[in-house]
């Protein structure tokens, strides 16, 4: 945000918030680390709203649910900024001194009055009303979200649109406010702080900057590399599928089955040249590889740090060690540059650390002996006289601010790709469950007493009106393809809307249904928002 | 909650008995039927959640409906109050009174605690057994099944029962003295004739029981014409920096038990600076051998409200609790009868007495556990929680029911509240001694001629107490005396002298506790009675800290070895265990039933050498 791709809050500040707004996320399954310190903050007084189409377990820990149609966040959060514009809680003094753009936002959401969001959304006016009231008039609060908001085509204007309301309020770079994408795994945050990101160097740094390009070339001996930024994701895919990408080295990814659409992510990634998948299972993609690199475990096996979702370095120390056969990661890696020219050596973790520290200023402070000490430091620490950021923008407070103004960002209602049709009238939603971890990889091979079979879950009012019963198998259709799944009834789903997760590929494949509709922007599919049907299945009958 | 228990879904009837209770659900989210609003938005969080105090009310209201409290029942009382189940059933669990398991909706609770034992209690369990079968089983009709249950608080009628039927037409009674006979019928299906309440008898000298026998209890009118709601206008009078300071300067001292100056409580409640304040009437009564405060609520219930509107009102509360145990079904009804009346009249509500003052009572209503006497207990109870005691401090004055400061004050300390707003602080001082001014109601049951409740002025000895009561019967010497309950301790012969005072008792190391005086005499099985003593608080332990939960249990065991054992040092081995055993638990339990659950049994071993003590 504004420049650093990080949440900007610590854990501390939302257990002393007065306001919360989980938009598109359901933390208590998804988080619950995380969902740990924010109910810390309900008890505490905070009052907790829950923005989501499904009333999920967070929901049911929310002052007010609000149940949005699925793709219409825009429109609520646009709505909202209009009503705390039109009761005078925008904080006009910030907006003047700490913002651009204000006026064309203005212009943008007062196109947006409450009958036209309800009109959108689904949620009542007075609901959408009382609670960007109750978020204008918080003396503290923060905006936390997650897939609900970024697994669709728009998803970067949809963060936008949370970015606005802060903004208007001036509910960031202040304790306990601020804007938090919350973080899948331990390191989300810190795959992407090392610069496993199409533009960016370690430490967020801009990859077609010819100043921090050269930094880069002299620390690393005048080695030649690409100045202009990389594929995302769905580029790669893309790419592939024009034949100009046919080399692909996968580290701790199953795209095979974490990808929408997945008959065609299948049909792209057999078709490469060349696939080297290294990871510590071998997975759907593995099977598909040349060469498969068997990989430490991360978590267990190997020395290094991770960041989590407060910018958190921690370190991570090898407990075990690998099975004869796996080898940590920088091994590798120093293995593959070996027999492509390079002898880089055998570096400890620690030593690749220190000189990611020498060339990240974020990190420079944070050296082995320090996160030891304080339990892991946050992002940025310029130095090692420096204690760490515990929540960032505190400069857009300052008088005058320092650094640039925080833009808004006028952006509209944009509704998911995958129209509503009478062929395809039921809207799935996809998302994960508290005993399940994305495709299953590291989760499928422990039993929980939580799991049931992968089901389509569906509103018992559906089931009634398509005549299927609880349990029964059916057909479920996109626009891209088919499965057959057991039917789920599940009270807390409204009617016209369906929900699966993509846990149990083996079982049900869901991202089979999927659109790849991607956000230009961030590269993220469309998950969240795909039409389907659902038909009963043809008895065949006995010969 | 989304969270299930692997039972089966609410029965109708369920459904409705906690719906009875709560209102209807508005919204499928709240367990209703689907309404079009519900697809987009719901409310909840906060508050709901705050209505967690009504857990317990909503669970007896299942139980008196049903009988026992189902895993479907006990979820939808979940989704009302937006608790996680498991946090629910842990609450369920705790309490004695609530079945989990399903159970005939005839219950007879059969009193086989101490006072109950002297009048044959055993004996008369014994024949239910060869009669009905094991306690706790259902017997051959399988629409009743009888219990054997913790002191029932009417030792002056030993031995008794408390019949509990669940139904559409739920009800309760009590049988005492119970015999083989009358417990029968009932086991068959006959409900027992209503019972009449009496049992203390006014003196001309009485102060607290002035009114027991003299007003009809179910009647305000009667209650103003023998002076009621005097003390009440003299306080408004007074001004309520007035009223602490007569309270005060009369040296009242609590009568729950810790003999806290009750001034200086109304004081710091008085000050604190949090809003809202809260009033507790603990009732929770549950001291083996204690029935006070049952009589004073079923003969004299307005005396208990008024004295309550007083309190709060000195000290700033709008919200007054009047927590008393489910064993208590007569002083319930007659209390929430007080309530409505006073109401009725203005003595309770929005303007009390004209004085433009708020103060309203709610009852709350026990499910069989004696730490819910504790007071920080009996809070988490209120609040709908398990009821373990809180560390201390914070003080309830300070931070209590709800997280507010509370004033806790025991059922006969408010009745001496208005003895001293009646009569002035140097009248009420007049009688007693210098450190313990007043009366005291002592509940004198056990091998006497007359049990009952007995008021006199503290200082009177023990032995002139115990000829109040009639003393032994023709023929009887005595063995020992149980003063303060099961958590006090045994005096002998020789200690009749003791003057009945805080400070006399203390002297010879044994306290007024909460006026609990069991009398035995030499036909007294009094190693029965210890080893009931011990079960008891092996039962009672709420669990939560280790030296009571684990103390408890070992205290029982190395008391069951010593009174079996003959080898002299093996028991000499058991006694000395037994002593280490009741230093860690006094030293280190958080509460006070750890701290003096082994007060009697060693007071035992030492007074009445028992064991071969010398």
């Amino acid at each position: 945000m504004f420049g650093a791709g990080g949440g900007t809050s610590s854990y501390r500040e939302v257990e002393q918030t007065d306001l919360v707004i989980l938009w598109g996320s359901n933390a208590r399954e998804t988080h619950p680390i995380f969902f740990h310190h924010l109910l810390r903050g309900v008890r505490n007084g905070a009052k907790l709203i829950a923005v989501d189409p499904r009333r999920t377990g967070s929901a049911q820990w929310a002052d007010v649910w609000l149940g949005l149609d699925v793709g219409s966040d825009i429109s609520l959060a646009n709505a909202m900024a209009r009503v705390i514009i039109h009761e005078g809680l925008a904080d006009t003094g910030f907006i003047a001194r700490a913002t651009t753009g204000y006026d064309e936002f203005a212009r943008c959401v007062d196109a947006y009055p409450l009958e036209r969001a309800e009109r959108e959304t689904g949620v009542p006016a007075e609901a959408i009303k009382d609670v960007a009231i109750a978020f204008g008039r918080a003396k503290t609060g923060m905006i936390c979200w997650t897939l609900g908001i970024t697994e669709h085509h728009n998803a970067t204007d949809n963060v936008l649109a949370l970015i606005n309301l802060a903004l208007l309020t001036g509910k960031v770079g202040r304790f306990a406010c601020g804007l938090n994408p919350l973080r899948g795994q331990n390191n989300v945050q810190g795959g992407g702080d090392m610069g496993a990101i199409p533009a960016r160097f370690p430490g967020f740094q801009d990859l077609e900057e010819p100043a921090i390009h050269a930094k880069f070339t002299n620390a690393w001996g005048g080695a030649k590399f690409p100045s202009k930024m990389g594929y995302h994701l769905s580029q790669m895919f893309e790419s592939m599928d024009h034949d100009e990408l046919k080399a692909l080295y996968i580290i701790g990814e199953n795209p095979a089955r974490s990808e929408a659409d997945q008959t065609r992510t299948v049909r792209l990634l057999s078709g490469l040249d060349h696939l080297v998948v290294q990871d510590i299972f071998l997975t759907q993609t593995a099977e598909l590889a040349h060469v498969v690199l068997p990989a430490a475990a991360g978590w267990a096996e190997s020395e290094g740090t991770v960041t989590n979702s407060e910018r958190r370095v921690q370190r991570v120390r090898r407990a075990l060690e690998p099975p004869s056969g796996a080898h940590d990661d920088v091994e590798l890696i120093c293995e593959i540059a070996k027999r492509l020219g390079t002898d880089w050596g055998h570096p400890t973790a620690e030593e690749v650390w220190d000189e990611c520290r020498s060339l990240s200023p974020m990190h420079a402070g944070m050296s082995y002996a320090r996160l030891d000490e304080l339990g892991g430091i946050q992002w940025p620490c310029p130095d090692e006289s420096h204690p760490g950021t515990e929540f960032l923008h505190a400069r857009l407070w300052m008088d005058p601010i320092e650094g640039p103004a925080a833009p808004f960002h006028a952006v509209e209602h944009d509704p998911p790709v995958d129209l509503l049709t009478e062929e395809f009238p039921i809207r799935l939603t996809t998302g994960r469950r508290l005993d399940s971890f994305n495709t299953g990889v590291q989760t499928g091979g422990y039993t929980s007493p939580l799991r049931t079979r992968e089901a389509i879950l569906i509103s018992p009012a559906d089931g009634a009106r398509l005549g299927i019963a609880d349990g029964e198998r059916v057909r479920v259709s996109s626009r891209r393809g088919s499965v057959e799944a057991p039917i789920r009834f599940e009270a807390s789903l409204r009617p016209g809307l369906a929900f699966m997760t993509l846990h149990f590929p083996d079982q049900v494949a869901t991202n089979i249904l999927t659109i790849d509709a991607t956000d230009p922007k961030s590269g993220t599919a469309e998950f969240k928002a795909s039409a389907i049907r659902i038909d009963k299945l043809v008895a065949v009958p006995a010969k | 909650m989304d969270i299930r228990t692997t039972g089966g879904p609410p029965s109708a009837e369920e459904i409705a008995a906690v719906d009875g209770f709560l209102g209807a659900p508005e919204s499928l989210w709240e367990g209703g039927a689907r309404v079009e609003a519900d697809d987009h938005v719901a409310y909840g969080g906060l508050a709901t959640r705050s209505r967690r105090h009504l857990l317990l009310p909503v669970l007896h209201a299942v139980q008196d409906h049903a009988g026992w409290v189902s895993r479907g029942a006990l979820e939808y009382a979940c989704r009302r109050l937006s608790i996680p189940p498991a946090d629910a059933y842990g609450v369920a669990s705790f309490y004695a009174r609530f079945a989990l398991d399903e159970r005939p909706p005839l219950a007879v609770h059969v009193c086989d605690d101490i006072a109950c034992k002297c009048a044959g209690a055993d004996a008369l369990c014994d024949a239910l057994e060869k009669g009905f079968g094991p306690a706790g089983v259902p017997g051959a009709s399988g629409s009743a099944a009888w219990y054997r249950s913790p002191c029932l608080g009417l030792c002056d009628r030993a031995p008794a029962a408390l019949i509990e039927r669940a139904g559409k037409h739920h009800a309760e009674a009590r049988v005492a003295p119970a015999g083989y006979e009358s417990l029968s019928a009932i086991l068959r299906g006959q409900w027992p004739d209503s019972e009449a309440s009496i049992h203390a008898q006014p003196r001309k000298e009485s102060r607290l029981l002035r009114r027991v026998g003299v007003v009809e209890p179910t009647s305000i009118d009667s209650y103003v014409q023998a002076g009621g709601y005097a003390a009440l206008r003299r306080a408004l009078e007074l001004g309520f920096e007035g009223v602490i300071r007569e309270v005060t300067d009369a040296k009242l001292l609590g009568r729950g038990g810790a003999a806290f100056p009750t001034g200086r409580k109304w004081d710091a409640v008085a000050k604190a600076a949090a809003r809202p304040h809260y009033m507790v009437c603990n009732a929770d009564e549950s001291e083996p051998g204690t029935f006070k405060d049952r009589v004073l609520m079923e003969s004299d219930p307005f005396a208990v409200v008024e004295g309550m509107t007083i309190a709060a009102l000195a000290t700033g509360c709008e919200q007054g609790y009047l927590y008393v145990r489910t064993e208590y079904p007569l002083a319930r009804e007659r209390i929430e009868n007080a309530i409505e009346e006073a109401r009725a009249k203005g003595f309770l509500g929005a303007d009390v007495a004209g004085s433009g003052m708020t103060f309203d009572i709610e009852v709350r209503r026990g499910a069989g556990a004696y730490i819910c006497g504790e007071e920080t207990a009996l809070f988490n109870s209120i609040e709908g929680k398990r009821g373990e005691p809180r560390n201390k401090p914070p003080f309830p004055v300070a931070i209590g029911l709800f997280g507010k400061p509370t004033l806790v004050n025991n059922v006969e300390t408010l009745a001496n509240v208005l003895e001293i707003l009646n009569h002035g602080s140097a009248e009420y001082a007049r009688v007693g001694t210098p450190e313990s001014a007043g009366t005291r109601l002592f509940c004198i049951s056990g091998h006497v001629r007359e049990p009952g409740l007995y008021e006199v002025s503290m200082g009177t000895t023990l032995r002139a107490l115990m000829q109040l009561a009639g003393g032994l019967h023709e023929g009887r010497s005595l063995r020992a005396v149980l003063l303060g309950g099961a958590a006090g301790s045994f005096v002998t012969e020789s200690q009749l002298d003791v003057p009945l005072s805080f400070e006399g008792t203390r002297a010879i190391g044994a306290t007024l506790g909460s006026g609990a005086v069991i009398v035995f005499d030499d036909t007294a099985d009094l190693e029965s009675v210890l080893l009931r003593i011990a079960r008891f608080f092996r039962d009672e332990s709420c669990g939560q800290c280790v030296p009571c939960r684990v103390g408890t249990v070992r205290q029982e065991e190395a008391l069951k070895r010593i009174l079996s054992e003959r080898d002299q040092s093996l028991r000499e081995v058991d006694i000395a265990l037994l002593s280490d055993i009741a230093r860690a638990m006094r030293d280190s339990s958080i509460c006070g039933l750890g701290q003096t659950a082994s007060s009697a049994i060693g007071s035992a071993l030492v007074q009445l050498k028992i064991a071969g003590m010398n």
